[in-house]
């Protein structure tokens, strides 16, 4: 239980999960682990299993996508109080880009089978967390029309 | 915050009407002139009434009336003779306020320097002949958008200042006329020196007379030189009558809200609709009395050390207006014809504290499709009702 | 120039806003591929004022005039212009150099609330060449820096090698009472900063949204999307400010085609409150 209310703590320190209540999060603690990355340790790989889902507390992990015969292309940093990963929800279940570190990283993550199961067994705790993620979502979604928009380019 | 609407010319108390023989309006005309005065007055040219330079009475066009209605302008013989029975002039007087070009500077580029020099203000001294109630108050809107509280342009002020206005009342409804419904005419409310309202002879053998009136220090001391007697009460009552029977015979109005209406409705689906008409040409612009928009074209010389600034009429309905750095903004016809009756109807109020509209019926008149801005305002509101 | 040209000149251009006066270029630095900086000074010798967001009309012999902000400097005295290239007359000034003269009309405009923002936070938000109208506050804020509360700088541009005064911006990260953020929307392996945009930046900055104020310049698109976001932050509308761009011809309001509904970009703004055109913001081809 130590571990768990270390964790408990750790989610609430996150703005993810800052307004949730005590016993969900407490809840949710049980899927989470404490994690810490090195400079360009990849977190997630594009095509692997997702697995999980990660809030990081500290650092700065970059999203990038590999070309073959190219460097990667990197698509966005993320920082402290950001998250990342929701391809566990959506089946296959696989990693759409690769996560690397680009310093030292701190994050939590959270363990997509246990957070599953937990949703199946109380669908108030799935909408919550659907609720939760849904902003996101669509913030990413419109930061990314905004770079599509191009809007500093020149104009000829 | 938006100026409250004020009033556009100030209300002068008119000295008592005299009463000027029609056969001796060109007594009045050479008045003007002895004072060194060019005078400006409805002559015809091209098929149309326009004002242009006349040396006296007899450019004047007696006897002509003109047939106007959307798309279409006749010249045709009056019923009485009169000088002054047409209506608005194919241009307006903003081409002698506001000349369609006027250089800006000369700029010579020499020894790695650049001297600027910019011409003297050519502002003739001039009586404007036959200044109707709607072009006073185009002139008195013109008036404020060239001193428009935090700049002012010399050269208007000083053409303006340098203009004598010799204001005619109307007689006549024209058939693209609605001033009554802007409130602007038929009858000179300010802002003239002199004011005539022309009586045409009787039937019964009553000759032809001008009652007269001055609005002005400049127009008392003219009416002083012409040695006129007072017009009598009936000649005053026959002369107003015209007048009043001039408004009553408008056919056409301007919607009363027209001003909110258009500001509320910047998506009107209509704007696609008058596009599928306008053909952009820019005419309603020119001829308008009010639009002000101005282009400035750089001309070199062909040596390449001299170059002229000119300042250019320009209109809203070109894709220039528009332009910035990779394009145009106002791509679509529909985008323009709004700009142009949203910036007339509407917000001119919230620039100058007025409408830019003076009810003249010259867009009416001189648009090649006739595309007619109160039933464009109208059919917006309509639109907006559902109706 | 000859003494009796300039004299005439003179005794006849300071009453006719439309025609410009000689500025002579004492200076000239590229800043970016098509965008560069230039210190004029007056050829008549008189000191030239002006207020932080305010805009000069530049003329380039035989090209025409571009409305061009001044991007500094009141306290030294340096008059500077940021300009990118991106049409004829831009091009023209482009291809000037250090003792060329232009023509210079100005300054216009309205400026940025740098009074109005006194002992509140204040939110220098920037995209692009955006940054360029916005150094003359950012002078001005951090020149009496006790008179405000927060200082937040946060910029956007395309790519790293697009970011506008990179020597200002780690000055101004340098200081204790400076938060600066910069972003970028795309970028190589390498870069170590931010890649995103600057509504993200937004998310994550510390300011107190009730008594902030938000000056915000770049592409409109950029300017749309940051306030969207600050008011997502809690800001009010008359809290946020931007600068807007049209065509102008003359700046003082009579040429008419920089109206932006029953507002003249040159004379009403360049810098507005948000609050006051926001139903004019999202009106297509206004």
């Amino acid at each position: 239980m130590v571990e768990i209310d270390g964790l408990s703590k750790l989610l609430k320190e996150h703005p993810f999960f800052a307004d949730w209540s005590d016993d969900y999060r407490d809840l949710l603690a049980g899927c989470a682990a404490n994690h810490r990355f090195d400079a360009n340790d990849y977190i997630a790989r594009e095509g692997q299993p997702a697995d999980k889902f990660f809030l990081v507390r500290h650092g700065t992990v970059v999203l990038e996508y590999p070309v073959p015969g190219r460097e990667p292309v990197l698509l966005e940093t993320l920082h402290e109080g950001g998250v990342f990963g929701w391809s566990w929800m959506i089946a296959p279940y696989r990693w759409a880009f690769d996560a690397r570190a680009t310093e030292l990283v701190r994050a939590v993550s959270m363990d997509a089978t246990c957070l599953r199961g937990k949703c199946d067994a109380d669908h108030t705790l799935g909408y919550e967390l659907f609720r939760q993620f849904i902003p996101i979502m669509a913030r990413r979604l419109e930061a990314t029309r905004l770079r599509l928009l191009d809007v500093y380019g020149s104009t000829r | 915050m938006p100026p409250p609407d004020t009033p556009v010319v100030p209300s002068p108390t008119p000295t008592p009407a005299l009463r000027l023989d029609a056969g001796r309006l060109p007594h009045l005309l050479a008045v003007l002139t002895a004072d060194g005065r060019e005078l400006i007055g409805p002559v015809v040219s091209g098929g149309a009434i326009v004002y242009g330079p006349i040396t006296g009475a007899d450019d004047l066009p007696k006897g002509l009336v003109d047939d106007q209605a959307p798309g279409r302008y006749r010249l045709v013989a009056g019923e009485s003779g009169t000088y002054f029975d047409h209506v608005a002039t194919a241009n307006s007087w903003k081409t002698f306020l506001f000349p369609p070009e006027q250089k800006i500077c000369d700029i010579a580029h020499a020894d790695g320097a650049l001297t600027v020099t910019a011409p003297p203000v050519d502002a003739p001294a001039r009586a404007f002949i036959g200044v109707r109630a709607c072009d006073l108050r185009a002139m008195g809107i013109l008036g404020k958008v060239f001193d428009n509280g935090d700049f002012a342009d010399p050269a208007y002020a000083a053409r303006r200042r340098n203009a004598l206005i010799v204001a005619v009342n109307c007689g006549r409804a024209g058939g693209t006329c609605f001033c009554t419904s802007m409130g602007t005419g038929p009858k000179a409310d300010g802002g003239y020196d002199l004011a005539l309202t022309e009586v045409p002879a009787g039937g019964d053998g009553a000759p032809a007379y001008f009652t007269l009136v001055a609005g002005s220090d400049a127009g008392r001391r003219i009416l002083d030189r012409l040695d006129l007697n007072r017009a009598t009460a009936a000649e005053v009552e026959t002369a107003a009558a015209r007048v009043a029977a001039c408004a009553d015979s408008m056919g056409r109005e301007m919607i009363a809200d027209a001003a909110e209406m258009l500001g509320d409705n910047l998506d009107s689906p209509h704007w696609q609709t008058v596009a599928e008409r306008c053909l952009n040409c820019a005419n309603c612009t020119m001829a308008c009395p009010t639009c002000f928009c101005s282009t400035v074209e750089d001309v070199t010389d062909l040596t390449g050390d001299n170059a002229e600034r000119w300042r250019k009429w320009d209109s809203c309905f070109t894709l220039d207006h528009s332009y910035m750095h990779g394009g145009s903004l106002r791509r679509s016809g529909a985008a323009r014809y709004r700009q142009w009756i949203t910036h007339k109807l509407a917000h001119w109020h919230d620039q100058f504290g007025t409408s830019g509209c003076t009810g003249c019926g010259r867009c009416i008149t001189w648009c090649p499709v006739g595309i007619d801005i109160t039933e464009e305002a109208r059919a917006v509101r309509d639109r907006a009702a559902g109706t | 120039m000859t003494a009796t040209a300039e004299n005439r000149a003179a005794a006849v251009a300071p009453a006719d806003p439309m025609v410009p006066r000689p500025f002579r270029i004492v200076r000239r630095q590229r800043e970016l591929s098509d965008t560069f900086t230039m210190e004029l000074t007056a050829e008549d010798g008189q000191p030239f004022d002006f207020r932080p967001g305010q805009f000069n009309m530049l003329y380039a012999f035989g090209a025409g005039v571009s409305a061009i902000s001044i991007s500094g400097e009141k306290s030294s005295g340096r008059l500077l212009h940021t300009v990118r290239a991106v049409g004829t007359v831009t091009d023209r000034l482009q291809a000037l150099r250090k003792g060329d003269v232009v023509g210079l009309r100005g300054p216009f405009g309205r400026p940025w609330p740098v009074d109005r923002a006194r002992r509140r936070d204040v939110l220098i938000i920037a995209g692009g060449i955006g940054l360029a109208p916005l150094r003359p506050a950012i002078h001005h804020v951090l020149a009496n820096r006790g008179d405000y509360g927060r200082v937040l700088i946060l910029y956007g541009a395309r790519t790293p090698d697009d970011i506008l005064f990179p020597k200002d911006l780690k000055a101004w990260r340098s200081r204790f009472d400076v938060f600066v953020d910069v972003t970028v929307d795309r970028a190589a392996p390498g870069w170590a900063g931010k890649i995103g945009v600057v509504p993200d930046l937004i998310e994550r900055a510390a300011f107190s949204a009730e008594d902030a104020t938000a000056m915000v310049c770049g592409p409109e698109v950029m300017m749309l999307f940051t306030v969207r976001a600050l008011l997502r932050a809690g800001m009010a509308e008359e809290d946020v400010y931007v600068s807007m761009e049209r065509n102008m011809k003359c700046a003082v309001g009579f040429c008419g085609h920089c109206q932006f509904g029953g507002r003249f970009v040159c004379k009403d703004g360049p810098v507005f409150a948000y609050t006051d055109i926001a139903h004019h913001m999202t009106v297509r081809e206004l």
